[in-house]
């Protein structure tokens, strides 16, 4: 009887021994570490883009954990995969902001993941670095959307198109995948286009599923449709691997550039690794940034991801490659991590406040900087067209960064809605 | 006049050929200014600068500007670089080493069109008829300039062969029909009228918008001619989209040859069959990796290793699963289904944990890339083609399996009476073991064909596993000529639909369509006679 007193005192012991212990290993690694979370797909239809964008981010923590960290922190990525399933994304949000009580969470590329990881963060006042141009139609105080709004991407690449160096297109086809980004993009398109003097007899609408492969009908309508009269362009907001086929077909149908030339906001370097690009060049994609520009930021930029590439075997290190939205979270991370130094602390409210106005030399080539109010970044736009070896000629580009307008004038209403987070 | 043109001519081809020979080995004809302006400055100065070119029709600009076309030119300040597999100097053709500073020559699609039109402008002097018929061709629906013009209305006059002439005929109309003559326009009309092609049908639907055309005559004329044309480009419109249709068809019909088998004759619920077709198409990507890194120069028939690789991974899986799992559960449909799921999740985390999460990229061979033109408005991509063709050999092959040799006599044998074939001395358990080896190795081949015109990753298979079942569960289940014409039905409709429709709405309409057919006939499209029908 006795005995098994004492080996029940024994084992409470080794029990709060270890409760303690743990407590206070768990307590020591919050003091010298910053938990920073990285939200993306690492599977699904949404891996092919969002794969390249968790790495990036892994690489800018490193590099910001090698100069010291922040506030003499080091940070520490809590990687998660929501695997391309929206309400997956609002699990794994809840997850990094309650069990690993991240200061900041870096993530998410489709806008209906964004959409649905947002209650979340103002539920519990999180803070997101959204990292991919987007529709607009929002703006709210838990996030900063370090990719470019309708302003600074759609429009100026429709701008283009009708122009006469872009070809001076008369008729648009807007392709799409069925879902929030696409189709407010294409409803703010329509709104611009009747401003420009286009007739809805001009413009076809089309959209198809996520993970969509067979693109031989839509292909053969746009062929179609070209052939009534006007110059014709396709403006493509087809996202995730459904870009594949997409321009397989086009590539075997024989749709040229010269002819139809497809300008598209979700494609960029990543996306067209494996498809052979030869019977594309021409075509086109609007970005904030291309990995083909030429300055010494850039250079840098892409010699030290090609060098954390090979280090870490990255499947993509025999060919290394930069796009637009890896350039938004890089920029994003050290935005946040200076506005943290600014604010002497990872407190939400702070580092919001201490967001306004940061400033970071992008790859770019320009000096991004966080609008004092927004929640956007002031960014230049770049149009490129495909090159035989799968980069882009930057053929039009605009002077310096232009201020983002998150709610588009081309919108009914929206000239009202004040140009920040309205808190209530 | 012509006449004494005409003998200029016939003097000038060879020269013009001879200068060319010459040209394309030593240095340029071009004058150094002339180069200059041809690559560096806005646009608008390097098309005045090219006109300059047709103009003069200067064959021996062709090579140039030919390697301004493929990007290899490159400039710093006045100095100009050919990037080949060495580095010249563009203008003195000596060998020099590019300064890193370099700027490329930057040709955007207005750029890029007007380089090639100006080249096959130029190379319509060339001696060989067939460069000139497809200089021509080229030629046709390029925006007229002033100098091109001059240049094609020069060799139009003295070319002799015939194509090339009514080629060069369609590319004049194109230009002839904004004339301010009114009898210019209508001969233009009538000669646009007999090439129908999107090109012309473009041309003369432009004139007739705002204020192009103003002479009623002439407007009747284009609207005629129109019709014309659009009822000729609507025949291969139609056979555009029965080839799609055939096509998704036989995708379709690749993917559920092998369920036909597995559910169809042995009555297995089988989940797993998604996962077989996205091993087949992992097994692909082995194949072409294998190329890759030990016979590159044999690549592009990566596909013949492919095939039976695929099928031998497929059939062997196939059969491992049937020993450990479905043998204990036959009669048990509803087990054999919540078994192959979890086989069917097991597989996936398998190829997750190997692979990666990430879509392997499988190339096309370069003879499947491209299409075979058939008209004008109707391209058949060739993937596709040999997708049909091998859907079809493959049905060929299954069908000889199953009528023709002993193993399908007796998995026809097993499948109607199991006791009875067991009584006369068959060995049902290996019979089972091969027929799901069969159906699995089937499924494999799919694989082969989709990892040709989609993306492998994953969870290639959940997305074909649901027309699978619709293919077979349509065609009648134990039925496999059912499921070829389901197949080609569920093709045709779809794409149909997609026509109309839309991709989205299209695919909510087949099930619609499938739902009701079900239930009005839930034995499929083609009812199994016989007597074990329970």
């Amino acid at each position: 009887m006795q005995n098994r007193r004492n080996f029940i005192k024994t084992l409470t012991a080794i029990a709060a021994g270890i409760a303690l212990m743990t407590g206070s290993l768990t307590s020591s690694a919050a003091d010298d570490t910053i938990k920073v979370g990285v939200l993306h797909s690492l599977s699904g239809t949404m891996a092919i883009s969002e794969t390249a964008l968790k790495d990036m981010a892994l690489m800018t923590i490193d590099e910001i954990n090698k100069k010291g960290g922040v506030l003499g922190k080091k940070l520490e990525p809590v990687v998660v995969d929501p695997a391309s399933d929206w309400p997956l994304f609002a699990t794994k949000a809840r997850q990094l902001l309650t069990q690993d009580k991240v200061a900041v969470t870096f993530g998410c590329w489709t806008s209906v993941s964004r959409k649905s990881v947002l209650p979340v963060y103002k539920e519990l006042n999180g803070l997101l670095f959204y990292p991919v141009q987007y529709e607009g139609e929002e703006l709210e105080k838990n996030v900063f959307y370090t990719g470019a709004a309708p302003n600074q991407q759609a429009i100026p690449a429709v701008e283009y198109l009708m122009s006469k160096q872009g070809g001076s297109a008369k008729r648009f086809v807007l392709l799409g995948t069925d879902y929030v980004y696409p189709r407010t993009t294409n409803k703010i398109l329509r709104a611009f286009l009747h401003s420009k003097g286009v007739d809805d007899a001009d413009i076809m609408e089309e959209y198809t599923p996520f993970g969509h492969s067979d693109y031989q009908t839509i292909v053969a309508n746009i062929k179609k449709f070209a052939s009534e009269g006007k110059k014709t362009a396709v403006v493509s907001t087809i996202n995730g691997d459904s870009n594949v086929p997409f321009y397989k077909e086009l590539g075997n149908a024989g749709l040229k550039a010269k002819d139809v030339p497809v300008v598209a906001f979700s494609v960029g370097e990543e996306e067209l690794r494996g498809v052979d690009t030869k019977p594309l060049v021409g075509h086109l994609a609007a970005w904030n940034y291309f990995m083909s520009i030429k300055n010494p930021t850039n250079a840098a930029w892409i010699k030290e991801w090609s060098a954390y590439a090979k280090e870490k075997n990255l499947p993509s290190a025999s060919k290394p490659l930069t796009n637009d939205p890896m350039e938004a979270t890089y920029i994003g991370i050290h935005m946040w991590a200076q506005a943290v130094e600014k604010a002497k602390s990872t407190d939400t409210d702070k580092v919001i406040a201490a967001m306004a106005g940061q400033t970071y030399k992008a790859p770019s080539g320009f000096v991004a900087e966080m609008d004092p109010k927004n929640h956007h970044l002031h960014k230049p736009v770049f149009i490129g067209e495909v090159k035989a070896d799968g980069q882009f000629n930057v053929v039009w580009k605009t002077p310096g960064p232009i201020k983002a307008q998150p709610w588009s004038p081309y919108i009914e209403g929206d000239d009202k809605k004040p140009d920040e987070p309205v808190t209530n | 006049m012509i006449k004494t043109q005409l003998a200029m001519m016939k003097i000038l081809y060879p020269v013009a050929v001879f200068l060319l020979l010459v040209h394309a080995t030593q240095s340029w004809a071009l004058t150094p200014e002339q180069k200059l302006n041809l690559a560096t400055g806005d646009n608008d100065s390097r098309i005045t600068a090219l006109g300059k070119v047709s103009e003069s029709g200067d064959v021996s600009a062709i090579a140039y500007l030919q390697s301004l076309d493929d990007d290899a030119i490159k400039f710093k300040g006045n100095q100009l670089f050919l990037v080949g597999d060495s580095v010249t100097d563009a203008i003195t053709g000596k060998s020099v080493t590019l300064p890193d500073d370099a700027e490329d020559v930057v040709n955007n699609n207005q750029m890029r069109s007007e380089l090639d039109a100006t080249i096959a402008a130029l190379k319509l002097f060339s001696k060989d008829p067939k460069v000139r018929l497809e200089s021509a061709k080229a030629l046709i629906g390029t925006d007229p300039s002033e100098g091109r013009l001059t240049l094609i209305k020069r060799v139009e006059k003295t070319e002799t062969d015939e194509a090339v002439k009514a080629t060069l005929a369609q590319v004049s109309a194109s230009i002839e029909i904004n004339s301010p003559n009114k009898d210019t326009r209508m001969a233009a009309v009538a000669k646009l009228k007999e090439g129908a092609n999107p090109n012309n049908k473009e041309i003369l639907a432009s004139r007739l918008e705002g204020d192009g055309e103003k002479d009623p005559e002439v407007r009747l004329a284009i609207q005629a001619a129109l019709n014309s044309i659009e009822s000729q480009m609507a025949v291969y419109d139609k056979i555009g989209q029965a080839f799609t249709g055939l096509s998704l068809g036989s995708i379709l019909l690749l993917a559920a040859l092998g369920l036909a088998v597995t559910y169809g004759l042995m009555g297995v619920i089988n989940m797993a069959h998604g996962e077989m077709m996205m091993i087949g198409a992992y097994a692909t990507y082995l194949a072409q990796t294998f190329f890759q890194r030990f016979l590159p120069g044999y690549f592009d028939w990566y596909l013949l290793l492919a095939v039976p690789f695929a099928f031998v991974v497929t059939a062997a899986i196939g059969i491992v699963i049937e020993r450990l799992v479905l043998r204990h559960l036959y009669g048990r449909p509803l087990e054999t289904l919540l078994a192959t799921w979890g086989v069917s999740l097991i597989l996936m985390q398998l190829v997750r944990t190997v692979f990666g999460a990430q879509n392997v990229e499988v190339e096309n061979p370069v003879w499947m890339s491209g299409g075979v033109q058939l008209a004008a408005n109707l391209i058949l991509p060739n993937n596709r083609i040999c997708i049909i063709a091998f859907a079809i050999a493959v049905l060929i092959m299954m069908w000889l399996l199953i009528t023709k040799t002993r193993l399908g006599l007796f998995i026809r044998a097993v499948t109607q009476n199991r006791g009875m074939a067991s009584c006369t001395g068959v060995n049902t358990s290996k019979v089972d073991a091969m027929a799901f080896g069969l159906g699995s190795g089937i499924a494999g081949l799919a694989g082969v064909a989709l990892s040709q015109i989609g993306n492998v990753g994953p969870a290639l298979g959940q997305s074909y596993i649901v027309d699978s079942f619709m293919v077979v569960v349509l065609g009648g289940v134990g039925q496999l000529a059912g499921a070829v014409y389901a197949a080609l039905g569920l093709g045709i409709v779809s794409k149909f639909l997609e026509g109309i429709a839309g991709a989205v709405l299209a695919k909510i309409f087949v099930l619609v369509i499938i739902i009701v057919f079900i239930q009005k006939r839930p034995q499929g499209l083609f009812a199994f006679k016989g007597r074990s029908l329970d």
